[in-house]
């Protein structure tokens, strides 16, 4: 099986080749034939990756430890969904995605745009093979995913119980899907500059694709966030770590790009602009790749060996060398059609939030790469913290909130005074409102968060009076009812609605940050059972300590040998509000120098978090039992002494009685934040208008009502 | 003011006010940025009340709890120096002695305070590196 996945890549690799010199040749000299087989054989390129990845999954499902990277990642204990997820967890399993997934994407874009802009999708073609045949040498020189061992160990390492966790098994494919979406503009975009086709077409062709990199991309960091809340006994969703960043920054790009490509559209402007923000989305995109694979940045997730640092930092300089001399050798060609008219209209509207964004990118940029900075300028390497950050992405934050407002509703060209007046006086009295009950509320304290709240009473002023004057326009005109109305509007304007129920979306989610993070109660204490404490308003009491064996071949658990927790009692005012039952996990370790009993437990620890989540707030917690005590250790080493591995789990049976009957005082980390749920549902929408707006328009509708009022176009010309 | 020449002006400004905002946050990232030390270079270099990030390892047989504060020593990978560290916060699950950490500390007196959940615990290296018959065969 594995020579089988070897051969694949190899194959790749040649399908590559070829497809690139053919790609070249063909728009060169002109002959069609030869582009037409460059793209099918980015199709074949999507067929073998397709056979290689289902050779590894096959492997991984099979416990096939001959494979090393089924070895290192996996093992019999592991849950079969975490085994079949357990594919990306690894170095080369991931670039293997990596790879597969810019196979797939490249193959739909490329099949898309198969009857239009020959030249500029040939050269798109050359560029996208391009990564691909970096990804697969990666593979087959660097870390390939099918190195074996011969005899094949009997058991593997397991996956890193931190992983297994359900969102952790999207979060990988979601962002990568984001990364290799945001090269298919990149390529399209340098087709376009080499081909010397700089019009808004190959803008219009991969729009859609830029859309669905920003939607998965998006998807992929909120994904994270929640892993981060609810698996990493943390509490925290978000704590600028390196590794969030690196997908954060072409995400801002992206939304930048995304919105500064509608006026290239509609108005010829700012085509340098535009040219740079899909270059930048696109080479962010890799690096992002790159800081995760490796490890050149402390980060939580360094989960990468060292090894591939080179290779990328070779690409990435060839991308940000190719990208400013195309830019520069095409600037003649990419002169704006007209001039900015007024700062008081939606194209001004739209530079600020551009620029607002990039500025959001740089901020980013130069405290993610700082630690590389200043230890090329000053010789020691330091850092800057998550207070650095606030301190300049929360007022640029607020800055895209209210300009997120303000941009679906100011006038193209030149805003008047009275339209002005006409359009932001509800919002404004909104925003106002919230601003006095707030300062009734005592809003002094935290001004950055009920600024916040402001912005986002702003906002859906300004969408609810967009989405009301649409439906009321159409009930007038087509005597429809309110709802089938407000349906009709959004499926006709889709791009338009959509984006507007993506800033609704985006608005909650940041009312849900500023409240979570600025109203937050947290308490980190040691209690013993029967002790409780206060958080918030909130009374958490330990009610009693528990204890659970999981069998070692349970596929409903994430496979912890042991683990031990806490029964506890959360009351408001005297009334019970919920029961939660946080635990702490203890995995195999697979390491025989731990002793028979030692290695079921000496795995590393996993916090499982229990919550209560509400509407208004949730109450978190987590447990850190002490299962080092003197009385608990001596089990250990006895058990280790006198039980051979086969007996060992009856050492543990001891351990947890003796846990229950005599509970050593427990480390809790207690949280209280209010509207967290609120970042989630905010996402939701963010998600549900995405897709609405990415959702092709059926032609076949479009036809129909063409058809449609033509008909009666002619019944009303007959009758005259 | 014919509109070239409010163009022109307008870029100006622009310009400016991004190269005055670009330099201030290149300031104070300078300014409020933690070096990153080993413990040998930390007890050379430390002074009081500024903060630095601590990397090293875990030493074996130091972490022990006093109700909320978690102590431990750091020594340089190589071994030699040891840092004791008084630290609050959260403990991320795969801290263990003998592991390599990050923590923000400052100085206080003949100790060293972690400020609260500033610590980071690399990947403990069983996930990182594989086993010694890799490559054996590809």
């Amino acid at each position: 099986m594995a020579g089988l996945g070897r051969v694949c890549l190899l194959l790749a690799l040649v399908v590559c080749l070829y497809g690139i010199g053919a790609a070249l040749y063909g728009v060169r000299s002109g002959r069609i034939e030869f582009s037409v087989s460059a793209r099918r054989s980015v199709y074949a390129l999507a067929g073998i990756l397709s056979v290689a990845i289902l050779v590894l999954e096959i492997a991984f499902l099979r416990d096939d430890f001959a494979f090393n990277t089924v070895a290192d990642t996996s093992s019999r204990t592991t849950p079969a969904l975490y085994r079949a997820a357990a594919v990306w967890s690894s170095q080369e399993g991931s670039l293997l995605l990596w790879a597969w997934l810019l196979s797939l994407w490249a193959s739909l874009a490329l099949f898309l745009t198969r009857n239009r802009m020959r030249e500029v999708a040939s050269y798109a073609t050359a560029i996208l093979l391009g990564f691909g045949a970096f990804f697969v040498s990666l593979m087959i020189f660097y870390a390939t995913p099918f190195a074996t061992t011969n005899p094949a160990p009997a058991e593997g390492v397991g996956l890193d119980p931190l992983l297994r966790f359900p969102t952790m098994m999207i979060h990988p494919p979601m962002l990568y899907s984001g990364y290799t979406l945001c090269t298919i503009p990149l390529a399209f975009g340098m087709g376009a500059l080499l081909a010397r086709r700089v019009d808004a077409e190959w803008i219009r062709a991969t729009r859609r694709f830029a859309l669905a990199a920003w939607l998965f991309l998006g998807m992929g960091i909120l994904l994270g966030a929640r892993w981060s809340y609810s698996e990493l006994g943390w509490g925290g969703y978000w704590g600028w770590d390196a590794v969030e960043n690196a997908s954060l920054m072409p995400w801002l790009t992206g939304t930048a790009f995304l919105h500064s490509l509608m006026i290239q559209e509609k108005r010829g402007m700012l085509k340098v602009w535009n040219a740079s923000l899909v270059l930048a989305t696109g080479t962010l995109a890799i690096m992002g790749t790159f800081l995760v694979r490796s490890g050149v940045l402390n980060s939580i997730h360094a989960f990468g060996g060292a090894t591939l640092g080179v290779p990328f930092v070779v690409l990435i300089a060839a991308l940000i060398a190719g990208s400013i001399y195309l830019v520069v050798s095409r600037r003649d060609m990419l002169r704006t059609e007209h001039r900015l008219d007024s700062l008081l209209s939606r194209e001004s509207i739209f530079l600020a939030n551009n620029l607002v964004l990039v500025g959001l990118c740089f901020v980013i940029f130069w405290g993610t790469y700082f630690p590389l900075i200043s230890e090329a300028l000053t010789g020691r390497e330091s850092s800057v913290g998550p207070p650095w950050f606030d301190r300049y992405t929360v007022p640029l934050a607020l800055v895209l909130v209210l300009l997120s407002g303000v941009g679906p509703v100011i006038a193209w060209r030149r805003a008047t005074l009275a339209n002005a007046r006409r359009n932001f006086a509800v919002p404004l009295a909104l925003a106002l409102l919230v601003l006095v009950v707030l300062l009734g509320a005592g809003a002094g304290e935290k001004p950055l968060a009920n600024a916040m709240f402001c912005c986002g009473a702003f906002v859906f002023g300004c969408i609810g009076q967009e989405f009301f004057r649409g439906v009321r326009a159409r009930r007038a005109t087509a005597q429809e009812g309110a709802m089938v109305a407000l349906l009709a509007l959004v499926r006709r304007n889709r791009r338009r609605y959509g984006g507007y129920i993506v800033h609704v979306g985006m608005a909650v989610l940041f009312i849900g940050v500023a409240a979570s993070s600025s109203f937050q109660h947290a308490s980190e204490l040691g209690l013993s059972p029967g002790q409780s404490t206060r958080v918030g308003a909130y009374t958490i009491r330990y009610v009693r300590p528990t204890a659970t064996i999981t069998p070692k071949y349970d596929a409903a658990h994430t496979g912890s040998t042991l683990s031990l927790g806490a029964v506890l009692d959360v009351t408001r005012q005297g009334r019970h509000v919920a029961t939660l039952e946080p635990s702490e996990g203890y995995y195999a370790s697979e390491e025989q120098a731990q002793g028979s009993v030692g290695s079921l437990i000496g795995g590393q620890p996993v916090s499982h978090v229990s919550m209560d989540g509400g509407v208004t707030r949730d109450v978190w917690t987590a447990i850190e039992p002490d299962i080092e005590t003197p009385a608990l250790h001596r089990i250990v080493t006895v058990g280790n002494r006198t039980l051979p591995p086969e007996d060992a789990l009856v050492a543990i049976g001891y351990l947890a009685r003796a846990y229950l009957q005599h509970p050593p005082q427990a480390q809790f980390h207690f949280i209280v934040s209010p509207l967290v749920m609120w970042i989630w549902i905010g996402g939701l929408i963010v998600f549900g208008g995405g897709l609405i707006a990415i959702w092709p328009a059926p032609s076949a509708v479009r036809r129909r009502v063409a058809i449609r009022s033509r008909a009666r176009a002619a019944q009303g010309l007959a009758r005259a | 003011m014919d509109p070239a020449r409010k163009r022109t002006v307008r870029l100006i400004v622009a310009l400016s006010t991004a190269v005055v905002l670009a330099s201030a946050l290149i300031y104070t990232s300078f300014s409020a940025a933690s070096p990153a030390l080993s413990p040998s270079q930390l007890v050379r270099e430390a002074q009081a009340g500024q903060s630095y990030q601590l990397t090293g390892t875990v030493v074996d047989g130091s972490v022990h709890r006093e109700a909320a504060v978690l102590n431990f020593a750091v020594e340089d990978r190589a071994g030699g120096t040891r840092i004791p560290v008084a630290y609050t916060g959260t403990v991320p699950d795969p801290f263990r002695e003998g592991r390599e950490v990050i923590v923000t500390v400052r100085k206080q007196g003949a100790t060293f305070v972690g400020e609260r959940d500033s610590l980071i615990t690399k990947c403990p290296s069983k996930y990182k590196t594989a086993p010694a018959s890799e490559n054996q065969n590809s």
